[in-house]
Protein backbone atom coordinates (compact mmCIF):
# COMPACT_ATOMS: atom_id res chain seq x y z
CA UNK A 1 0.00 0.00 0.00
CA UNK A 2 1.24 3.47 -0.85
CA UNK A 3 1.81 5.61 2.23
CA UNK A 4 1.47 9.37 2.15
CA UNK A 5 4.66 11.38 2.58
CA UNK A 6 5.70 15.01 2.59
CA UNK A 7 6.46 14.60 -1.14
CA UNK A 8 2.72 14.30 -1.85
CA UNK A 9 2.46 18.07 -1.42
CA UNK A 10 3.39 19.80 -4.69
CA UNK A 11 4.62 22.95 -2.90
CA UNK A 12 6.99 20.94 -0.72
CA UNK A 13 8.21 19.06 -3.83
CA UNK A 14 8.83 22.37 -5.64
CA UNK A 15 10.61 23.88 -2.60
CA UNK A 16 12.81 20.79 -2.28
CA UNK A 17 13.73 20.87 -5.98
CA UNK A 18 14.55 24.59 -5.70
CA UNK A 19 16.69 23.97 -2.61
CA UNK A 20 18.61 21.17 -4.38
CA UNK A 21 19.38 23.35 -7.44
CA UNK A 22 20.36 26.32 -5.24
CA UNK A 23 22.75 24.04 -3.36
CA UNK A 24 24.22 22.75 -6.64
CA UNK A 25 24.65 26.36 -7.80
CA UNK A 26 26.30 27.41 -4.51
CA UNK A 27 28.56 24.35 -4.63
CA UNK A 28 29.63 25.10 -8.20
CA UNK A 29 30.25 28.78 -7.36
CA UNK A 30 32.47 27.80 -4.40
CA UNK A 31 34.32 25.28 -6.55
CA UNK A 32 34.96 27.84 -9.35
CA UNK A 33 35.66 30.48 -6.67
CA UNK A 34 35.72 33.41 -9.15
CA UNK A 35 32.68 35.71 -8.85
CA UNK A 36 33.39 37.14 -12.31
CA UNK A 37 32.78 33.69 -13.84
CA UNK A 38 30.03 32.31 -11.58
CA UNK A 39 28.61 34.30 -8.66
CA UNK A 40 26.84 32.26 -5.96
CA UNK A 41 23.10 32.58 -5.22
CA UNK A 42 23.69 34.59 -2.04
CA UNK A 43 25.62 37.35 -3.88
CA UNK A 44 23.05 37.35 -6.66
CA UNK A 45 20.17 37.76 -4.18
CA UNK A 46 22.07 40.59 -2.45
CA UNK A 47 22.62 42.32 -5.82
CA UNK A 48 18.97 41.79 -6.72
CA UNK A 49 17.90 43.38 -3.42
CA UNK A 50 20.13 46.40 -4.17
CA UNK A 51 18.63 46.63 -7.67
CA UNK A 52 15.07 46.48 -6.35
CA UNK A 53 15.74 49.54 -4.21
CA UNK A 54 17.20 51.63 -7.03
CA UNK A 55 15.32 54.18 -9.14
CA UNK A 56 16.97 52.77 -12.25
CA UNK A 57 15.30 49.43 -11.59
CA UNK A 58 11.83 50.97 -11.37
CA UNK A 59 12.14 53.03 -14.55
CA UNK A 60 13.80 50.19 -16.50
CA UNK A 61 11.23 47.62 -15.38
CA UNK A 62 8.35 50.04 -16.03
CA UNK A 63 9.61 50.79 -19.54
CA UNK A 64 10.19 47.13 -20.42
CA UNK A 65 6.84 46.00 -18.99
CA UNK A 66 4.96 48.74 -20.83
CA UNK A 67 6.68 48.01 -24.15
CA UNK A 68 6.31 44.24 -23.97
CA UNK A 69 2.70 44.33 -22.71
CA UNK A 70 1.69 46.84 -25.41
CA UNK A 71 3.35 44.64 -28.02
CA UNK A 72 1.64 41.58 -26.55
CA UNK A 73 -1.81 43.20 -26.72
CA UNK A 74 -1.24 44.41 -30.29
CA UNK A 75 -0.05 40.91 -31.26
CA UNK A 76 -3.07 39.25 -29.60
CA UNK A 77 -5.51 41.60 -31.33
CA UNK A 78 -3.80 41.32 -34.73
CA UNK A 79 -3.38 37.52 -34.52
CA UNK A 80 -7.01 36.96 -33.45
CA UNK A 81 -8.41 39.27 -36.15
CA UNK A 82 -6.22 37.72 -38.83
CA UNK A 83 -7.41 34.26 -37.76
CA UNK A 84 -11.03 35.25 -38.46
CA UNK A 85 -10.08 37.03 -41.66
CA UNK A 86 -8.01 34.17 -43.11
CA UNK A 87 -10.72 31.68 -42.09
CA UNK A 88 -13.52 33.71 -43.66
CA UNK A 89 -11.81 34.82 -46.86
CA UNK A 90 -9.75 32.69 -49.22
CA UNK A 91 -8.13 35.82 -50.62
CA UNK A 92 -7.08 36.97 -47.15
CA UNK A 93 -5.83 33.43 -46.44
CA UNK A 94 -3.71 33.46 -49.61
CA UNK A 95 -2.35 36.90 -48.72
CA UNK A 96 -1.64 36.63 -45.00
CA UNK A 97 -1.10 32.95 -44.12
CA UNK A 98 2.29 32.59 -45.90
CA UNK A 99 3.40 35.87 -44.33
CA UNK A 100 2.46 34.74 -40.83
CA UNK A 101 4.17 31.36 -41.36
CA UNK A 102 7.28 33.22 -42.48
CA UNK A 103 7.27 35.43 -39.37
CA UNK A 104 6.81 32.34 -37.19
CA UNK A 105 9.81 30.53 -38.65
CA UNK A 106 12.26 33.41 -39.27
CA UNK A 107 14.86 34.05 -36.51
CA UNK A 108 13.90 36.81 -34.11
CA UNK A 109 17.36 38.43 -34.37
CA UNK A 110 16.79 39.14 -38.09
CA UNK A 111 13.58 41.00 -37.28
CA UNK A 112 15.22 42.97 -34.47
CA UNK A 113 18.06 44.15 -36.72
CA UNK A 114 15.67 44.98 -39.55
CA UNK A 115 13.37 46.84 -37.15
CA UNK A 116 16.35 48.84 -35.91
CA UNK A 117 16.87 50.15 -39.44
CA UNK A 118 13.28 51.33 -39.75
CA UNK A 119 12.25 52.23 -36.20
CA UNK A 120 13.57 54.03 -33.13
CA UNK A 121 15.25 51.91 -30.48
CA UNK A 122 12.41 52.63 -28.01
CA UNK A 123 9.70 51.13 -30.28
CA UNK A 124 11.68 48.07 -31.45
CA UNK A 125 10.92 45.83 -28.38
CA UNK A 126 7.18 46.54 -28.64
CA UNK A 127 7.08 45.78 -32.37
CA UNK A 128 9.15 42.61 -31.94
CA UNK A 129 6.89 41.37 -29.12
CA UNK A 130 3.82 41.98 -31.32
CA UNK A 131 5.49 40.20 -34.26
CA UNK A 132 6.27 37.14 -32.14
CA UNK A 133 2.79 36.99 -30.56
CA UNK A 134 0.61 37.49 -33.67
CA UNK A 135 1.51 34.23 -35.53
CA UNK A 136 0.94 32.12 -32.39
CA UNK A 137 -2.49 33.65 -31.80
CA UNK A 138 -3.34 33.45 -35.50
CA UNK A 139 -2.47 29.77 -35.78
CA UNK A 140 -4.23 28.63 -32.56
CA UNK A 141 -7.34 30.75 -33.07
CA UNK A 142 -7.74 29.67 -36.70
CA UNK A 143 -7.40 26.00 -35.77
CA UNK A 144 -9.97 26.44 -32.99
CA UNK A 145 -12.41 28.17 -35.37
CA UNK A 146 -12.00 25.35 -37.90
CA UNK A 147 -12.60 22.74 -35.19
CA UNK A 148 -15.83 24.32 -33.91
CA UNK A 149 -18.52 21.63 -33.61
CA UNK A 150 -20.37 21.54 -36.97
CA UNK A 151 -23.46 20.07 -35.28
CA UNK A 152 -23.79 23.14 -33.04
CA UNK A 153 -23.16 25.45 -36.00
CA UNK A 154 -25.95 23.71 -37.90
CA UNK A 155 -28.22 24.09 -34.87
CA UNK A 156 -27.40 27.83 -34.80
CA UNK A 157 -28.23 28.01 -38.51
CA UNK A 158 -31.52 26.14 -38.06
CA UNK A 159 -32.57 28.51 -35.26
CA UNK A 160 -31.30 31.51 -37.23
CA UNK A 161 -28.89 32.86 -34.62
CA UNK A 162 -27.69 36.34 -35.63
CA UNK A 163 -23.92 36.59 -36.32
CA UNK A 164 -23.10 38.05 -32.90
CA UNK A 165 -25.09 35.36 -31.07
CA UNK A 166 -23.46 32.65 -33.18
CA UNK A 167 -20.05 34.03 -32.20
CA UNK A 168 -20.90 34.41 -28.50
CA UNK A 169 -22.75 31.13 -27.97
CA UNK A 170 -21.10 28.70 -30.41
CA UNK A 171 -17.66 29.89 -31.48
CA UNK A 172 -16.42 31.68 -28.35
CA UNK A 173 -16.87 28.78 -25.86
CA UNK A 174 -15.06 26.42 -28.25
CA UNK A 175 -12.26 28.85 -29.12
CA UNK A 176 -11.59 30.20 -25.63
CA UNK A 177 -9.56 27.30 -24.14
CA UNK A 178 -7.13 27.20 -27.09
CA UNK A 179 -7.01 31.00 -27.30
CA UNK A 180 -6.17 31.33 -23.59
CA UNK A 181 -3.44 28.67 -23.81
CA UNK A 182 -1.97 30.43 -26.86
CA UNK A 183 -2.01 33.77 -24.99
CA UNK A 184 -0.15 32.24 -22.04
CA UNK A 185 2.53 30.78 -24.35
CA UNK A 186 2.72 34.02 -26.32
CA UNK A 187 3.10 36.05 -23.12
CA UNK A 188 6.35 34.23 -22.27
CA UNK A 189 7.61 34.57 -25.82
CA UNK A 190 6.74 38.29 -25.96
CA UNK A 191 8.69 38.87 -22.77
CA UNK A 192 11.76 36.91 -23.96
CA UNK A 193 11.81 38.42 -27.45
CA UNK A 194 11.12 41.92 -26.10
CA UNK A 195 14.10 41.69 -23.74
CA UNK A 196 16.25 40.26 -26.56
CA UNK A 197 15.23 43.25 -28.70
CA UNK A 198 16.21 45.59 -25.86
CA UNK A 199 19.63 43.93 -25.59
CA UNK A 200 20.26 44.63 -29.28
CA UNK A 201 18.40 47.97 -29.65
CA UNK A 202 19.65 49.46 -26.35
CA UNK A 203 16.74 51.76 -25.51
CA UNK A 204 17.12 53.70 -22.27
CA UNK A 205 16.07 52.85 -19.61
CA UNK A 206 15.25 49.16 -20.11
CA UNK A 207 15.93 45.77 -18.53
CA UNK A 208 17.62 44.47 -21.70
CA UNK A 209 19.91 47.52 -21.86
CA UNK A 210 20.94 46.98 -18.22
CA UNK A 211 21.54 43.31 -18.96
CA UNK A 212 23.83 44.24 -21.86
CA UNK A 213 25.69 46.87 -19.79
CA UNK A 214 26.25 44.36 -16.97
CA UNK A 215 27.89 42.01 -19.47
CA UNK A 216 29.89 44.85 -21.02
CA UNK A 217 31.37 45.87 -17.64
CA UNK A 218 31.82 42.21 -16.62
CA UNK A 219 29.43 42.75 -13.72
CA UNK A 220 28.39 39.08 -13.64
CA UNK A 221 26.42 39.20 -10.37
CA UNK A 222 24.29 42.04 -11.82
CA UNK A 223 23.87 40.04 -15.03
CA UNK A 224 22.57 37.13 -12.95
CA UNK A 225 20.37 39.43 -10.84
CA UNK A 226 18.70 40.97 -13.94
CA UNK A 227 18.23 37.46 -15.38
CA UNK A 228 16.56 36.26 -12.16
CA UNK A 229 14.33 39.33 -12.30
CA UNK A 230 13.37 38.63 -15.94
CA UNK A 231 12.44 35.04 -15.03
CA UNK A 232 10.43 36.18 -11.98
CA UNK A 233 8.55 38.82 -13.97
CA UNK A 234 7.84 36.36 -16.78
CA UNK A 235 6.45 33.85 -14.28
CA UNK A 236 4.40 36.54 -12.55
CA UNK A 237 2.93 37.87 -15.81
CA UNK A 238 1.93 34.39 -16.92
CA UNK A 239 0.29 33.59 -13.56
CA UNK A 240 -1.55 36.93 -13.57
CA UNK A 241 -2.84 36.30 -17.06
CA UNK A 242 -4.01 32.75 -16.30
CA UNK A 243 -5.73 33.99 -13.14
CA UNK A 244 -7.52 36.82 -14.93
CA UNK A 245 -8.74 34.36 -17.57
CA UNK A 246 -9.93 31.74 -15.06
CA UNK A 247 -13.30 33.45 -14.49
CA UNK A 248 -13.97 33.63 -18.21
CA UNK A 249 -12.96 29.98 -18.59
CA UNK A 250 -15.43 28.91 -15.89
CA UNK A 251 -18.23 30.88 -17.56
CA UNK A 252 -17.73 29.05 -20.84
CA UNK A 253 -16.78 25.61 -19.52
CA UNK A 254 -19.05 22.76 -20.59
CA UNK B 1 -48.69 22.59 -48.92
CA UNK B 2 -45.02 21.56 -49.07
CA UNK B 3 -44.42 20.08 -52.51
CA UNK B 4 -41.33 18.09 -53.44
CA UNK B 5 -41.00 17.14 -57.09
CA UNK B 6 -38.53 14.70 -58.53
CA UNK B 7 -35.93 15.40 -55.83
CA UNK B 8 -32.46 13.92 -56.14
CA UNK B 9 -30.03 14.33 -53.27
CA UNK B 10 -26.71 12.68 -52.53
CA UNK B 11 -25.27 12.64 -49.03
CA UNK B 12 -21.84 11.20 -48.12
CA UNK B 13 -21.53 9.60 -51.59
CA UNK B 14 -24.91 7.88 -51.21
CA UNK B 15 -28.05 8.63 -53.20
CA UNK B 16 -30.50 9.30 -50.38
CA UNK B 17 -33.33 10.77 -52.43
CA UNK B 18 -33.79 9.63 -56.01
CA UNK B 19 -36.66 11.22 -57.89
CA UNK B 20 -38.79 11.65 -54.75
CA UNK B 21 -42.15 13.34 -55.28
CA UNK B 22 -44.20 14.12 -52.20
CA UNK B 23 -46.95 16.50 -51.07
CA UNK B 24 -46.97 17.27 -47.35
CA UNK B 25 -49.97 18.84 -45.71
CA UNK B 26 -49.28 22.14 -43.96
CA UNK B 27 -51.96 21.23 -41.43
CA UNK B 28 -51.92 18.71 -38.58
CA UNK B 29 -49.29 16.13 -37.76
CA UNK B 30 -47.65 13.79 -40.27
CA UNK B 31 -45.61 10.87 -38.94
CA UNK B 32 -42.78 9.56 -41.07
CA UNK B 33 -42.36 5.90 -40.18
CA UNK B 34 -39.61 3.67 -41.53
CA UNK B 35 -36.39 1.81 -40.78
CA UNK B 36 -33.15 3.48 -39.68
CA UNK B 37 -30.91 4.89 -42.38
CA UNK B 38 -33.55 5.15 -45.10
CA UNK B 39 -33.22 8.93 -45.50
CA UNK B 40 -35.89 10.30 -43.14
CA UNK B 41 -33.49 12.73 -41.46
CA UNK B 42 -32.27 13.96 -44.85
CA UNK B 43 -35.88 14.69 -45.82
CA UNK B 44 -36.31 16.70 -42.61
CA UNK B 45 -33.10 18.63 -43.29
CA UNK B 46 -34.30 19.37 -46.81
CA UNK B 47 -37.57 20.83 -45.54
CA UNK B 48 -35.68 22.77 -42.85
CA UNK B 49 -33.56 24.36 -45.57
CA UNK B 50 -30.35 22.79 -44.25
CA UNK B 51 -29.87 20.52 -47.28
CA UNK B 52 -30.10 21.57 -50.90
CA UNK B 53 -31.29 19.03 -53.52
CA UNK B 54 -28.99 18.19 -56.42
CA UNK B 55 -32.02 18.39 -58.72
CA UNK B 56 -35.79 18.73 -58.55
CA UNK B 57 -38.04 21.47 -57.19
CA UNK B 58 -39.23 22.25 -53.71
CA UNK B 59 -42.09 24.69 -53.12
CA UNK B 60 -44.11 25.84 -50.14
CA UNK B 61 -41.32 25.41 -47.61
CA UNK B 62 -42.17 26.73 -44.13
CA UNK B 63 -40.96 30.28 -43.47
CA UNK B 64 -39.80 29.52 -39.93
CA UNK B 65 -39.30 25.78 -39.38
CA UNK B 66 -38.48 24.58 -35.85
CA UNK B 67 -36.17 21.59 -36.07
CA UNK B 68 -35.55 19.07 -33.31
CA UNK B 69 -32.38 17.26 -34.37
CA UNK B 70 -31.85 13.54 -33.88
CA UNK B 71 -29.11 14.50 -31.39
CA UNK B 72 -29.96 17.06 -28.70
CA UNK B 73 -27.40 19.66 -29.85
CA UNK B 74 -27.68 21.69 -26.65
CA UNK B 75 -25.08 24.38 -25.98
CA UNK B 76 -22.84 22.67 -23.41
CA UNK B 77 -21.85 25.80 -21.46
CA UNK B 78 -25.43 27.05 -21.00
CA UNK B 79 -27.90 25.99 -18.32
CA UNK B 80 -31.17 24.28 -19.31
CA UNK B 81 -33.17 27.51 -19.17
CA UNK B 82 -30.50 29.46 -21.10
CA UNK B 83 -30.54 26.82 -23.84
CA UNK B 84 -34.22 27.51 -24.44
CA UNK B 85 -33.82 31.28 -24.04
CA UNK B 86 -31.06 31.23 -26.69
CA UNK B 87 -33.63 30.67 -29.48
CA UNK B 88 -36.10 33.27 -28.19
CA UNK B 89 -36.19 36.96 -29.09
CA UNK B 90 -35.39 39.34 -26.22
CA UNK B 91 -39.01 40.16 -25.41
CA UNK B 92 -39.88 36.44 -25.06
CA UNK B 93 -36.89 35.28 -22.96
CA UNK B 94 -39.11 35.03 -19.87
CA UNK B 95 -41.04 32.21 -21.57
CA UNK B 96 -38.06 29.85 -21.26
CA UNK B 97 -38.96 28.95 -17.68
CA UNK B 98 -42.59 28.23 -18.64
CA UNK B 99 -41.40 25.82 -21.31
CA UNK B 100 -39.15 24.10 -18.80
CA UNK B 101 -42.17 23.65 -16.55
CA UNK B 102 -44.15 22.18 -19.45
CA UNK B 103 -41.52 19.46 -19.89
CA UNK B 104 -41.36 18.89 -16.10
CA UNK B 105 -37.87 20.34 -15.69
CA UNK B 106 -38.54 23.64 -13.88
CA UNK B 107 -36.43 22.47 -10.92
CA UNK B 108 -33.44 21.81 -13.20
CA UNK B 109 -33.36 25.24 -14.87
CA UNK B 110 -29.80 25.98 -13.73
CA UNK B 111 -28.22 22.65 -14.62
CA UNK B 112 -25.94 22.31 -17.61
CA UNK B 113 -26.45 19.53 -20.20
CA UNK B 114 -23.66 17.33 -18.78
CA UNK B 115 -25.46 17.36 -15.41
CA UNK B 116 -28.69 16.03 -16.96
CA UNK B 117 -29.75 12.56 -18.04
CA UNK B 118 -30.33 11.69 -21.71
CA UNK B 119 -34.10 11.89 -21.29
CA UNK B 120 -33.89 15.30 -19.59
CA UNK B 121 -31.66 16.65 -22.37
CA UNK B 122 -34.15 15.34 -24.94
CA UNK B 123 -36.99 17.19 -23.25
CA UNK B 124 -34.99 20.43 -23.16
CA UNK B 125 -34.21 20.08 -26.87
CA UNK B 126 -37.92 19.45 -27.52
CA UNK B 127 -38.92 22.43 -25.36
CA UNK B 128 -36.45 24.58 -27.33
CA UNK B 129 -38.02 23.52 -30.63
CA UNK B 130 -41.56 24.12 -29.39
CA UNK B 131 -40.67 27.45 -27.74
CA UNK B 132 -39.01 28.75 -30.91
CA UNK B 133 -42.37 29.75 -32.34
CA UNK B 134 -41.90 28.13 -35.73
CA UNK B 135 -44.68 27.78 -38.28
CA UNK B 136 -43.81 24.10 -38.89
CA UNK B 137 -42.32 21.54 -36.51
CA UNK B 138 -39.74 19.08 -37.83
CA UNK B 139 -39.15 16.55 -35.06
CA UNK B 140 -36.57 13.81 -35.50
CA UNK B 141 -37.32 11.01 -33.04
CA UNK B 142 -38.58 13.35 -30.30
CA UNK B 143 -39.16 10.66 -27.67
CA UNK B 144 -35.70 9.03 -27.58
CA UNK B 145 -34.77 8.11 -24.01
CA UNK B 146 -38.22 8.88 -22.54
CA UNK B 147 -40.37 6.43 -20.59
CA UNK B 148 -43.99 5.74 -21.52
CA UNK B 149 -45.50 8.36 -19.19
CA UNK B 150 -43.17 11.10 -20.40
CA UNK B 151 -43.66 10.08 -24.03
CA UNK B 152 -47.44 10.46 -23.58
CA UNK B 153 -46.98 13.85 -21.95
CA UNK B 154 -44.59 15.14 -24.63
CA UNK B 155 -46.88 13.85 -27.42
CA UNK B 156 -49.76 15.73 -25.82
CA UNK B 157 -47.58 18.86 -25.64
CA UNK B 158 -46.71 18.61 -29.35
CA UNK B 159 -50.39 18.21 -30.27
CA UNK B 160 -51.39 21.06 -27.96
CA UNK B 161 -49.20 23.59 -29.78
CA UNK B 162 -51.47 23.20 -32.81
CA UNK B 163 -48.48 23.83 -35.11
CA UNK B 164 -48.30 21.53 -38.17
CA UNK B 165 -45.55 18.95 -37.75
CA UNK B 166 -43.57 16.28 -39.52
CA UNK B 167 -42.39 13.71 -36.97
CA UNK B 168 -39.83 11.00 -37.65
CA UNK B 169 -40.41 7.89 -35.57
CA UNK B 170 -39.70 4.16 -35.46
CA UNK B 171 -42.40 3.24 -32.96
CA UNK B 172 -46.04 2.54 -33.87
CA UNK B 173 -47.28 3.41 -30.36
CA UNK B 174 -45.76 6.91 -30.75
CA UNK B 175 -47.73 7.34 -33.99
CA UNK B 176 -50.90 6.41 -32.11
CA UNK B 177 -50.12 9.02 -29.45
CA UNK B 178 -49.47 11.77 -31.98
CA UNK B 179 -52.39 10.96 -34.27
CA UNK B 180 -52.59 12.45 -37.76
CA UNK B 181 -51.40 11.10 -41.07
CA UNK B 182 -48.78 8.34 -41.41
CA UNK B 183 -46.26 8.12 -44.22
CA UNK B 184 -44.63 4.71 -44.43
CA UNK B 185 -41.20 4.90 -46.00
CA UNK B 186 -38.32 2.59 -46.83
CA UNK B 187 -34.98 2.90 -48.59
CA UNK B 188 -32.23 3.65 -49.39
CA UNK B 189 -32.97 5.77 -51.53
CA UNK B 190 -36.10 6.83 -49.68
CA UNK B 191 -39.39 5.59 -51.14
CA UNK B 192 -42.94 6.32 -50.02
CA UNK B 193 -44.79 3.03 -49.59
Amino acid sequence: MKTSTLLDNKWIRAALALAVWLLVWEGLARWVNITLLLPGPVIVVQTLAELLGSADFRTATGFSLLGVLTGFLIGVAAGSLLAWLTWASRLADALFSPLLRLVRTAPVASFIILALIWLTSRTVPMVIAALMVAPILWSSTKTAIEETDPALLEMAKAYRFPAWQRFRLVYLPQILPQWTAACATAMGLAWKSGIAAEVIAQPRPAIGTNLYRARLFLNTEELFAWTVLIILLSFLLERLFIRSMAGLGRRYAA
Amino acid sequence: MIRLQNIRLNYADKRVLDGLTLDLSANGITCLHGPSGCGKTTLLRLIAGLAVPDSGTVTGLPKKPALLFQEDRLLPHLAAEENIAAVLPKHRIGEARNWLAKVDLAADANLRPRELSGGMRRRIALARALAYGGDFLLLDEPFTGLDTALTKRMAWLIRETGVPALVVTHARDEIALLGGRVLEVSGLPLRIL
